[in-house]
Order: structure tokens, then sequence, then C-alpha cells
């Protein structure tokens, strides 16, 4: 389907006033495959709520949950805020990197997978934990994060 | 455990109506229209019941002033913003007692006389705002939302808004000018939100533990809530426990248990019989308690002597293998990263924050640095727009004045705990 109207379909069904403009970008996103809004598709939403493309610009790189830039199909987050971070968290960024072969903040080159922190996801008693796309994996040990890439990598996920 | 709040979790089914109208779900609400709407407001007052969101002000006095505004449109907001690194407990309630959460808000829309909620949930519980969006669908077929509750006159409708990924959010001015499409950047204080909140309407916003409280309280009477807890603590909280204890979880207890207790006896003490450093209480934004100080009450008077708040009630239990340094590093970089930077004490505050502690950790320290710290620290207490760059540097704070030698050690090129390499990674 057309950027256009895939944008202008979910701007028909939230509503075009300023007020939803998050809600756009947050639906625009989703339905991205790489997860991120691209810069024509920004230009689009400013034209058809009818706002500056700066404001636009603005709120979609304030939060941290939209992406400007272009992601993995796969987008692996792991926390680091402290009892994450503190707990284990630190080797398993090594092991992701280790196994992925990608630094953090890094796509691979197949463009399948990104590696990125997050802000407490509100899972520390599974610490540590990453969040694939929608969905929360706690107590990682080795073991378990082989399991994730290889579920993503047959595309069980 | 004084289960209050949380007596419903895991009892009944989150999405059915039935289930939770048979364990009593909707009678607080019941009870409250049949009592004119000021006598709602006393009962919450008479409760002594404060803020579970961190800040800890008295639910009845903001109720008091969104009701006296006279303005035919008013709001009532849930905060379910739990951006607090090492809290749950909100996704806890809302995951397992989601009409409680809405019972609240409908009494105090009542109470203030508001007909419409919203329901701001952070973009990281995308399952919880999944349960939420079908709890409302619930709640409406059923007629416990729209027109006429209870047929009691009174209207409630409630609209769910999705965070996405910005802890400065969890403010309530934030919050609402994130409601409203807009960037989260906190505005000034006066007029409060209870005058002038969302599209400069009166707004009544809570949290979602607080919410949860006015079932109870119009449930039980604030004369029996009163009985729970201390002196100038009433009632239950909930605790969320991370870090190195044997049972992890959601704890609600009364207040003025010791923080000993909760470690030991509900969570199991520590995992491999370690030896705990430190406990930090109240989140990223809380204040650090070393091992011998953990019989302190968990109430806000015991607390508060120390000049710390209990915060969200987030727990998080560190044993001797984590370096204060590097933990303090953590710590700060989630600040600098959330910052929104509308404030300058609070965007370069804790950027130079992590600039000094990177210089600590790397060895290349110098005594003058604690000095200056310190100087940061307090130039963002007293001048920072908002809670979040007030309260960013309360760890720090903590640790300089309980582990202040090992802070020194590292100036002087040492790790206790070898976690920190001083430029020689990789031997």
């Amino acid at each position: 389907m057309e950027l256009r109207d895939q944008i202008m379909g979910i701007v028909d069904e939230i509503g075009n006033s300023e007020d939803k403009l998050i809600e756009i970008l947050i639906s625009v996103q989703k339905k991205s495959e790489h997860h991120y809004l691209s810069e024509q598709s920004l230009i689009l939403i400013a034209e058809l709520l009818n706002i500056p493309f700066s404001k636009v610009y603005g709120i979609a790189s304030f939060y941290s949950m939209l992406s400007t830039k272009k992601r993995g199909k796969y987008v692996i987050q792991i926390c680091n805020s402290t009892p994450c971070y503190l707990y284990k968290g630190k080797e398993i960024v090594n092991m992701f990197e280790d196994i992925l072969g990608i630094k953090m903040g890094e796509v691979t080159q197949d463009g399948l997978i990104s590696l990125e922190y997050t802000s407490c996801i509100g899972a520390c008693d599974q610490a540590p934990a990453i969040r694939v796309n929608d969905r929360v994996y706690g107590n990682l040990d080795r073991g378990k994060i082989y399991k994730v890439i290889t579920s993503i990598r047959r595309g069980e996920l | 455990m004084a289960k209050l709040i949380s007596e419903l979790c895991e009892l009944v089914h989150p999405l059915s109506v039935e289930d939770y109208t048979k364990q009593g779900g909707f009678s607080a609400l019941e009870k409250t229209f049949k009592i004119p709407p000021e006598d709602v407001i006393k009962e919450i007052s008479d409760s002594k019941l404060v803020g579970r969101g961190g800040a800890a002000f008295p639910s009845g006095i903001k109720m008091n002033v969104v009701a006296k505004e006279q303005n035919e449109i008013k709001y009532v907001i849930c905060n379910a913003d739990e951006g607090e690194p090492g809290t749950f407990k909100d996704k806890y309630l809302l995951n397992h007692v989601p009409f409680q959460i809405i019972e609240g808000m409908i009494i105090a829309g009542y109470a203030v006389g508001a007909h419409y909620g919203y329901i701001y949930i952070r973009g990281e519980y995308p399952d919880t705002h999944a349960l939420l969006k079908r709890a409302i669908q619930e709640l409406k077929k059923n007629q416990y939302l729209g027109n006429n509750i209870m047929d009691s006159g009174f209207n409630f409708n409630i609209e769910l808004r999705a965070g996405t990924g910005a802890y400065v959010c969890g403010e309530e001015t934030a919050l609402i000018e994130s409601i409203e499409g807009k960037g989260g950047d906190p505005r000034l204080k006066f007029p409060y939100t209870a005058v002038r909140g969302l599209w400069d309407k009166p707004t009544l916003v809570n949290n979602v533990e607080t919410l949860a409280n006015f079932c109870v309280v119009m449930n039980i009477g604030a004369e029996k809530y009163k009985m729970l807890g201390t002196d100038n603590s009433k009632g239950t909280k909930l605790f969320s426990v991370s870090g190195c204890v044997n049972k992890k979880g959601v704890y609600e207890l009364e207040f003025g248990t010791s923080l000993r207790e909760l470690i030991d006896t509900y969570c199991g003490g520590i995992e491999d019989d370690k030896a705990i450093k430190f406990v930090q209480v109240g989140g990223s934004s809380g204040g650090v308690f070393p091992a011998h100080m953990l019989d302190i009450a968990l109430d806000y008077e015991s607390f508060r002597k120390y000049g710390v708040g209990l915060g969200s009630g987030a727990v998080f239990v560190a044993d001797e293998s984590i370096c204060i340094v590097d933990f303090l590093k953590a710590t700060m970089k989630f600040f600098q990263h959330e910052s929104c930077g509308k404030c300058t004490p609070c965007r370069e505050g804790n950027r130079h924050i992590v600039k000094i502690l990177d210089r600590i950790s790397e060895g290349k320290g110098k005594m003058n640095d604690i000095k200056i710290l310190l100087s940061i620290c307090n130039a963002m207490i007293e001048t920072a727009l908002c809670g979040l760059g007030q309260s960013a540097p309360t760890a720090l704070l903590t640790c300089i004045e309980y582990f202040r030698d090992e802070i020194e050690e590292h100036i002087h090129g040492y790790c206790r705990t070898g976690v920190c390499k001083f430029g020689k990674e990789g031997y």
C-alpha cells in the first residue's frame, strides 16, 4: 500500500486534531517494518494534521520509543536501569554483542536485528530483562539469549 | 501481610465483571453514590490518605481544590506512567484488578464533579494497555461507564492514552502536556493542575495505587482505615522489590514495617546468603541506606528524618559485589537520558555529574570532585523546575554521605569490588 494511503487511513481512524499526534506517530511506527518514522511519513503527517514539520519531528525525537532512524525488523532493547544493569545486565549486553557481532546501537548487516538500550521496562523482578518488539523476556542467561536469537532468525517470533 | 488494595489480585479474573462484583467490587462506588460529593471528600480527607506516586501529597486536599473550582468541565487523570526504575506495582494492580482502578476514578470523578477521565499508560506496558482497553469496553457494556452509572444519575467516561518512552511524563504537568499531544516538558507549578490542568481545566491527577486506595477507604470507612499504619502514614503501601533477594516481587505491607522485615521475612533473604551492601528505596530518585540502617521503618516520617522520601515504594537490594561508583554512574546516566532539557539545572547538572563520575571511575578523579558534585546537587535541588531534577541527586547525596570512603578510594585508583578497571580492561 502507498505510504500516503496508509497514513491517511491511520489519521482517519484516530482523528486529525493536534492532541492525537502522538497516537498517530505510535500507530504509523507500529506499521513500519523497521520500527521507525521515515522523513517522508513525518512530512505526510504534518501535512494531514496541518501542523509544522518541525513540531512533528520535535515530538518524534523527544520520545524514546519513537525512532527517526531505521532499525532492524526485530528491535532488541536491553534494560539499563539499575535493577537490571547491576543484576547481570552488563554481562548480557556483552553476550548479545558477542553473539550478534554488533555493538549496542547498531543493526545487523541483514537488517534483521538491532540492539538498543531502554530505560526501566517494569520487569525488575525478572532481571536481567529485555524487550523484543512488544514482548518482554526475563531472567536471561546465555542459553535463553541463544534461544531468543535463534527463534528470531527462524522467523518464529 | 495486610492485604487491602491488592486483596483481589489473583483472586478474580481481571476482565470478569461478574467475578469482580461477586468479590465485593463496586460496593465502594455504591456507597459513594449514596452520599453527597462533599462527604466523599471528607471521608478521603479523614482517612489521611496521601498520594502513592511518590510525592505523598494529601489526597483529600487535592480533591477539595478541584471540587471547589467553578468550571463545567473538569478531568480526572489516572497516572499509569510508572517509569521509576525498580517500580512495577502499578503494573501489578492494573494487570490484576483494572476494574478497581477504574472504580477509583469514578469515585474521584463523582467527588470533584468531573465526568471525563483519562488513563495515561506508559508505552512500555503494551499488554497492560490492551487489557485496559478491554476493561473499559467491558465496563461500558455492563453500564459501569457511560450515563447514569448504577442509577445514580452520574455520568462518567474514560479514554486511554499511551505514553511512548519518557520518564518525565510521570510528572503530572508533563503528563498533561503529553495527553495534549506535545512533548513532555513540565509546566511551572503555579497555577496548580488542580486549578488549571488538562486543556486549562481543573484536573485531578492520581497515581494508580492512590485510586485503588479510594475504593478501600470508601469500603471500610476512614475510621477503620486510619487504624492501619503509623501516626503519620495511614494504610498500606505496595513495595516492588528487586535486586539480589530470593523472592523478588510486589508486597503489600502496613506502614511501619521495617526494611529488614521486608527483606528477610517476605523476600526470603539474600541470594546465596551474601551480605547486603545497601538498599535503595524509592527508585532511582530515592535514597540509599547502608546495611547497618536496615531497621528503619517503612513510613513517611521515618524517612523524612533522613531527608529522603519513600517515593514510589521501589526497593532495590544490592549485595557487596556492587560498586558504589558504578551504581551511581548507571543511576545518573538514567537521569541524564531522561532529563527533558527544558530547565538548565537539570539538563546541565546531570550531564556534569555523569562526566565527573566517569572521571572518578577511570581513576582520573580529584579530591575536589566530591565538593563539585555536592555543589551541583544542591543547585539542582534548589532550582530545578520539576521533581525530576530536584530528586535526581538524592542517590548521589546519600552515597556521598554513607559511602564517601569508597568514592575516595576510586579517586586514589582503587575499586574494592574490582568492577572499575581504570582503563586496564582486558587482563
